[in-house]
């Protein structure tokens, strides 16, 4: 009995997520992603410094319109990602399990991880203001508040290890505020950042907010980092990588252009499922002070 | 009709300054000699040399990192908050009860009006002192944390040279944290004083630390390994270079920097005051203020109306002798920020705006600049971009509320910004929108040690002054 | 330094008519209330600084007979009597008894049965009568009474009268009301100088303050004046600043001059001095003169007195040397 014929499977070349649109790389390059084990899993765009510039240029016009909506509705819009993850589960662990190669138990924590991480920054939208924003008791007849205010566009240099959870722990603090962002995937492991991409695309994330560039942070991170229309940069995804310490001086350098907020990357990747501080809002917001006298 | 009403003049004693031929380093609560070459710090108002100033070189600046780190590890940071607070508390009495004396020096050594050193400077020196002195016992409740970060290196500027040195070094010791300091080549005798103070109060040698010089001490400082924490309050392009200098460090940096802040007035405001307020803006200080109102955006409606008032009302300043206590507009700080503004007016006017100055009579000698102001200005010129830091106002017109933010924000600045309207909800709605760290509603220019200052975009970052103001001297504030 | 002139022909038109805002209610109001608004706080925050200004030596020589010369020498008390009257007047011509070169004060202010003695004592001097009318302080009667009482002061000889407005129409809206009576005083005035009291203590806001000082310009003051003297607070210096601000600025849309003057409640030669500064940088030095800025006082010219001798004999003098009123 001849063997039935394997079926031969559709091998896909993922896009960038730019805009809330899938465009391939400005470039045409793309680069083939592997499992743990070395086996052949997809194509992914390899973002250049053109699809950099124009995520930003996707970022900065989302920007004012995401910051404008109410901190109640950033939360819902945030906590339906959540949802939209829940309902992808299965999509979701398979692209961690590939990726990070994990057992189906562990992955599927990880994207409960996640979930959760999202839920918890969801609800911070209309929190944080409150705990880090006061009212200021002035010598004077003034009314006088400080409260926080987005930074503007983000950079992100996601994680290097931790493919989804990581990546969702570095995106929604930085947008749960207000901000949009241009993120550089896991260069080794973009797929769950191309899934995260196509949940966001079907949820209530206006495009832009999160831009995802799947691709080498040494690369693209440069001139991210030098775009005097990025306010802000996460370094974060330079821990561990091979010669990452050199290029994060350099990133903070060339950051140094226009005054970038930098997020310093750490010496090591941290534990992703530890409860996070409020750093990684605070460091993309800015305090404003407004005065007006009180008097009849 | 009426009298010619000509104010005699009124100047204020010097008597109770006695400033000395030359001053050494502060360091490790003593007065030392310095290594570099010894410089001079002259009276802007009259080109005098007041003293020699000793300059420290990298030695000197490794000498007095390493006196504070002592003081750190011996004594500050193990010293219980309450205790440090009475320290702090002891320093703003003295420097209230110093209050003349150090109004005196300041209006001297920066040329300022003695009315503003005694009414703004010094009071709000000694209030920002007790404020954070209050803190130093209840870090635990801030927010950030309890935990110092070590040895804050600060570089301050000229124009407000005790004011400066309040806001890095009462938030520093109040931490836990000890400082060496840098004060503006050109402005050194104050801070000097403030030396005295320190041993006058007791505090613990090494505590504050004192260097003079200019900007290769404030380099050294910079890029000293033992310092932990950088505060810098100066131009947006010495900012950027320490940005750049600390790049791979684990130094922690606030800075507070350039500004072009817009004063927007609409055709519904309180005529009066947005007029004062528009003057206050841009001329208290001489202009030497970073987050000075140097772009007025007038509504079209009401621009030349408004354009009347205020030039009869800049008519009234009394510009003239620093120690004369009606006058209103003081001497430049220096013959180069005399020469700066001298290029980007006279590049206003090549440019084709039409510049304004009332009558008055100036000095023939020391440095000084008229108050001043041009009309048909547009966002290309340069004088509508660039950092001025003197008494120079650009007139800008808007029709609308979006015309108006979009002007305003058209600045790789953001420190501040004004809006004067009597319509409350458009206050708050164009609060939101301006991209700026403070925002005056109808009222500029004010400043209480409770209340957050500092930048965005190329301003700088961080918080000066309030609860957010410890942020940048402990651990728990990143 | 120039003894207070009446210039007939100044201000006896019906004041500025401001293409019609007067015409009707709605209009009037339509005006007042698109004035510009003030805010309180810079408002306050503007006269503290005028208030450190430094006037010493010449200038505060200048400033101090300048500021007899505006005094309206004052007493409106119940138990006025014609002796108390006389001895004000006398004192208001001569101030400094062992000093001729004193200056006159501006005009001696009274309640309008006393404008006959006051007028006897001071003659031909070039002090003035001003006599405070129209159911001064609260000028509470109708409007009839309000005339009478006018016409009264007048023809007893009073050369200014003083009169109040109706606070109750005004804070109620009736901005015509307040109009027309105003007109209709300055009528009955003839050829007597008109001061409107705002009463600013009652009327509480700045924005009120400015309205109505517009109101009384445009009805045709010759004078605007803060306070009667019996509601706290009286003349502070904002709210003079304010009014100087409306008489600088009515001067520049209709080119008539209207004259301020505060009253009660400035009591030292420094409180003075400072609002003489206030006059000369806020409305300019066209209204440093009696005929454009005064004083309503009583204690004040006593202290003017001491510190006037007290910059010519570089000592401190002390009550025995003025005389009590």
């Amino acid at each position: 009995m001849a063997r039935e014929q394997a079926r031969i499977d559709v091998r896909k070349t993922y896009k960038l997520y730019v805009g809330g649109a899938f465009p391939r790389s400005e470039s045409g390059y793309s680069y083939e992603v592997h499992d743990s084990k070395g086996g052949f899993l997809a194509n992914a765009s390899l973002a250049s410094r053109k699809d950099a510039r124009d995520a930003v240029v996707a970022a900065r016009k989302a920007q004012s319109g995401w910051a404008g909506r109410t901190a109640y509705n950033r939360g819902q819009v945030l906590y339906r990602v959540a949802e939209i993850i829940e309902d992808r589960r299965p999509q979701f662990v398979a692209a961690v399990r590939s990726s990070e190669g994990l057992s189906a138990s562990r992955a599927e924590a990880v994207v409960d991880a996640t979930v959760d991480r999202l839920v918890w920054y969801a609800g911070w939208a209309d929190k944080l203001t409150q705990v880090v924003g006061n009212a200021n008791p002035v010598a004077g007849p003034f009314f006088n508040l400080s409260t926080p205010e987005p930074t503007g566009v983000v950079a992100v240099l996601a994680p290097q290890g931790s493919s989804l959870l990581g990546l969702v722990s570095t995106i929604a603090p930085a947008i749960v505020t207000g901000n949009t962002v241009v993120v550089v995937s896991s260069y080794a492991r973009p797929l769950p950042a191309v899934t995260l991409g196509e949940a966001l695309a079907t949820s209530d994330v206006p495009g832009g907010v999160v831009n995802i560039l799947t691709g080498d942070a040494l690369s693209v991170g440069p001139w991210l980092a030098s775009h005097m229309d990025v306010n802000a940069i996460d370094l974060g995804g330079l821990a561990g990588v091979d010669g990452g310490a050199e290029a994060a001086v350099a990133m903070q350098v060339a950051a140094a252009d226009n005054l970038k907020r930098v997020r310093r990357a750490p010496a090591t990747e941290p534990d992703w499922t530890r409860e996070p501080g409020l750093d990684a809002m605070t460091d993309f917001l800015e305090i404003k002070t407004v005065w007006h006298p009180m008097g009849v | 009709m009426g009298i010619d009403f000509d104010y005699a003049p009124a100047p204020e004693s010097t008597g109770i300054v006695d400033i000395r031929q030359s001053y050494g380093l502060f360091v490790d609560g003593r007065f030392r000699d310095g290594h570099g070459t010894p410089f001079k710090t002259v009276n802007p108002a009259t080109e005098e040399v007041l003293a020699e100033v000793a300059e420290a070189d990298a030695s000197d600046v490794d000498a007095a990192v390493r006196a504070a780190r002592s003081a750190y590890e011996k004594v500050w940071s193990r010293m219980p908050g309450a205790e440090r607070a009475k320290y702090l508390f002891r320093i703003a009495r003295i420097i209230q009860e110093r209050g003349r004396e150090l109004a005196v020096l300041e209006s001297i050594d920066n040329g300022k009006p003695i009315r503003e050193a005694r009414d703004v400077d010094v009071p709000t020196v000694a209030a920002h002192f007790f404020y954070y002195a209050g803190w130093a016992d209840k870090l635990k409740h801030s927010g950030y944390g309890e935990t110092p970060l070590g040895v804050a290196g600060q570089v301050i500027p000229w124009n407000f040279p005790l004011l400066m040195l309040a806001w890095k070094v009462a938030p520093a010791l109040a931490c836990g944290n000890t400082v060496v300091l840098k004060p503006a080549e050109t402005t050194p005798l104050t801070a000097l004083l403030f030396a005295e103070i320190c041993q006058q109060a007791d505090l613990p040698p090494g505590v504050v630390n004192i260097v003079t010089g200019a900007g290769a001490t404030g380099q050294a400082i910079v890029d000293h390994q033992g310092v932990d924490k950088i505060a810098f309050t100066g131009s947006t392009g010495v900012g950027k270079a320490i940005a750049r200098s600390v790049a791979g460090t684990d130094k922690r940096v606030t800075l507070e920097l350039g500004g072009k802040a817009a004063n927007i007035v609409f055709d519904d405001a309180p005529v009066d005051q947005a007029v004062e307020g528009v003057v206050t803006g841009i001329f208290f200080n001489q202009g030497h203020v970073c987050c000075a109102g140097s772009r007025l955006l007038v509504q079209e409606s009401i621009a030349d109306e408004f354009l009347d008032r205020l030039k009869r009302r800049m008519a009234t300043l009394r510009v003239g002798d620093p120690l004369d206590k009606n006058t209103d507009v003081g001497a430049i700080n220096s013959a180069a920020q005399l020469a700066r503004i001298t290029e980007l007016t006279e590049a206003g006017e090549a440019e084709g705006a039409g510049r304004w100055s009332p009558e008055c009579e100036l000095p023939s000698r020391g440095f000084w600049f008229p108050p001043t102001l041009f009309t048909e200005v547009s966002t290309a010129h340069r004088i509508a971009r660039e950092e001025i830091f003197g008494p120079v106002l650009s007139v800008l017109t808007f029709r609308t509320p979006d015309e108006a933010v979009a002007k305003a924000n058209n600045t790789p600045y953001g420190l501040s910004a004004g809006v004067w309207t009597e319509k409350g909800s458009r206050i708050l709605a164009m609060a939101g929108q301006l991209r700026a760290g403070v925002v005056w509603a109808n009222t500029f220019n004010k400043f209480d040690p409770t209340s957050p200052f500092g930048g965005y975009k190329e301003s700088g970052f961080g918080r000066e002054g309030g609860r957010h103001g410890l942020a940048a001297y402990l651990e728990g504030g990143r | 330094m120039t003894a207070p002139t009446i210039d007939p022909a100044a201000g006896t038109a019906a004041g500025a008519d401001l293409d019609g805002v007067t015409r009707d209610e709605a209009s009037l109001r339509r005006f007042l209330h698109g004035l510009p608004g003030v805010d309180q706080v810079g408002a306050d925050a503007r006269a503290a600084t005028l208030s450190t200004r430094s006037i010493k030596t010449t200038a505060k020589a200048q400033a101090i007979d300048l500021a007899i010369g505006m005094v309206d020498l004052t007493t409106l008390e119940g138990q006025d009597t014609p002796g108390k009257v006389r001895a004000l007047a006398s004192k208001a011509m001569r101030p400094d008894p062992s000093d001729p070169t004193c200056p006159a004060t501006a005009a001696v202010c009274v309640y309008p049965d006393l404008v006959g003695v006051a007028k006897q004592t001071l003659g031909a001097s070039g002090v003035h009568v001003a006599a405070v009318a129209t159911a001064f302080p609260s000028g509470r009667a109708s409007r009839e009474i309000k005339l009478a009482d006018t016409r009264d002061a007048v023809a007893a000889g009073a050369d200014e009268i003083d009169m109040v407005i109706d606070r109750g129409a005004f804070l109620s809206g009736r901005y015509l009301h307040v109009f027309e009576e105003i007109v209709a005083v300055k009528e009955a005035c003839g050829p007597a100088h008109l001061k409107v009291i705002l009463e600013t203590g009652e009327l509480v806001t700045y924005d009120a303050v400015r309205r109505a000082s517009w109101l009384a310009m445009m009805a045709g003051a010759h004078f605007i004046k803060t306070s009667t003297g019996k509601v706290q607070p009286a003349a502070t210096l904002p709210v003079t600043m304010l009014m100087l601000e409306a008489v600088r600025d009515f001067r520049a849309a209709t080119g008539t001059q209207v004259g301020v003057k505060p009253a009660g409640g400035i009591r030292t030669t420094k409180d003075a001095i400072k609002f003489l500064v206030t006059v000369n940088e806020v409305a300019g030095s066209d209204w440093l003169d009696p005929d454009w800025f005064r004083f309503g006082a009583s204690t004040l010219l006593n202290d003017l007195l001491l510190q006037r001798q007290k910059m010519q004999t570089g000592r401190y003098s002390g009550p025995d040397y003025v005389t009590v009123d």
